[in-house]
């Protein structure tokens, strides 16, 4: 079905516009055409669907669902709803102290904010239609795991003493009277008409907040893909020597995009000859590390926390690019 | 008076908030004092988790997104 993004490529760049396909301009472009109009179409579906289906998803009852739970499961809620709430990350800091003065430990509430940036619909619906279903599953399982394994690692080094002090008290308070009982929020059951206006208001803000990165994210796609020749990567880098990750990681870190601007490029990385570790830890050090939100973060917490998160999280990226490169051969049978 | 504060840690949608109520306030003639409040132990203390969110009179009449028409008209009328 999606063939059909391939044929308006080209029609509209080879028999319009006469490009020949065998140069660089006619290929990039192509692929340019070919997949800006696949994502988006595909975006605006889907984002109203998913909309349309979590219009009654709020934080309130996101923070019950996990304060009922025990810990072991609660990293697991965590990172999962940071992957499917819907959430701006100027609502980080309410959020963070939202949660934290429930008495939802920090590793939990972290794995939330470390899962959130990186698996969102916007994200699996261009992996998925890029990469295909087997590199989106990987994709989602990583971005968990990095989500669950940093929480984790955080509660386990006693991190919540790096709270500045009143998020510290606040936290304090509520683990000291537990209010396990409290009732669930109500959920107001809305009709159909409300779930659409919701869905569209959605998908009006989310497209008008990313278009310009998928422009961006699938121009740069398009000239590595044109004018880069195939296998470069692999004949100037060398096919993953154990360095490849480390420099990547730190490659992604002073690029702040999101995922939506990361995704396009990787499609052409990999083609290129990546590796597809490297290239996902470069993925989630773009994506995950951006330096605004950890200086957001500083507001409730000491710099000792801030400094932490942030070598776990390059850490963490560092495992998934080694560990992802180790096993592509059996992951990937398409790559 | 109304004491309006428009809740939220600095986002554009923040401050879109705020110069809309300011706006329509002035269109119905209703007298209001709005002021951003940004510094998160408040935020804390309203136990508002999406902003922007806005409370009226030290109550919280609202969260998670910019307000409409309607609901900005509402809070001012209330």
């Amino acid at each position: 079905m999606l063939d059909i993004f391939t044929w308006l490529a080209s029609w509209l760049v080879y028999d319009l516009g006469g490009f020949d396909p065998d140069s660089k301009l006619g290929s990039s472009l192509h692929f340019f055409v070919e997949d800006t109009s696949k994502i988006f179409a595909l975006l605006v579906v889907m984002i109203y669907v998913i909309a349309l289906l979590r219009a009654s998803l709020n934080l309130e009852r996101v923070r019950y669902y996990i304060q009922q739970k025990n810990l072991f499961a609660g990293y697991g809620l965590g990172a999962g709803f940071g992957a499917i709430t819907p959430f701006c990350s100027c609502s980080s800091i309410p959020l963070f102290l939202g949660f934290t003065s429930a008495g939802i430990p920090l590793g939990i509430t972290m794995a939330f904010l470390f899962t959130s940036p990186i698996i969102n619909e916007v994200a699996v619906i261009m992996l998925w239609s890029l990469l295909g279903w087997e590199f989106t599953l990987v994709y989602i399982t990583i971005g968990m795991a990095v989500g669950i394994g940093g929480g984790m690692l955080l509660d386990s080094l006693g991190a919540e003493r790096w709270l500045k002090d009143f998020a510290a008290k606040a936290y304090q308070n509520a683990a000291g009277s537990p209010q396990v009982n409290q009732p669930a929020p109500v959920s107001h059951s809305l009709t159909l008409k409300q779930r659409h206006q919701f869905a569209r208001n959605e998908l009006y803000e989310i497209v008008a907040r990313i278009w310009k990165w998928i422009i961006i994210g699938v121009g740069l796609g398009a000239a590595l893909h044109g004018f880069v020749p195939d296998g470069w990567f692999s004949d100037n880098l060398g096919s993953g020597q154990w360095w490849n990750v480390p420099v990547a990681v730190l490659a992604g870190l002073p690029l702040y995009s999101n995922a939506t601007g990361v995704i396009p490029i990787m499609e052409s990385l990999i083609t290129k000859g990546l590796p597809v570790g490297t290239t996902l830890a470069f993925c989630m050090s773009t994506v995950a590390a951006s330096f605004p939100e950890f200086i957001m973060l500083k507001q409730v917490m000491l710099w000792r926390l801030l400094a932490t998160i942030f070598i776990i999280l390059l850490i963490n990226f560092m495992l998934v690019g080694w560990i992802i490169n180790l096993l592509a051969p059996w992951l990937f049978s398409s790559l | 008076m109304k004491k309006i504060e428009v809740l939220g840690t600095g986002c554009k949608k923040c401050t879109v908030t705020a110069e809309q109520i300011t706006a329509i306030a002035k269109e119905l003639g209703t007298d209001v004092e709005v002021t951003k409040v940004t510094d998160p132990q408040i935020i804390m203390h309203y136990q508002v988790m999406s902003t922007p969110a806005v409370a009226v009179n030290g109550q919280l009449a609202h969260s998670g997104g910019i307000p409409d028409r309607e609901k900005i008209e509402a809070l001012l009328n209330a």
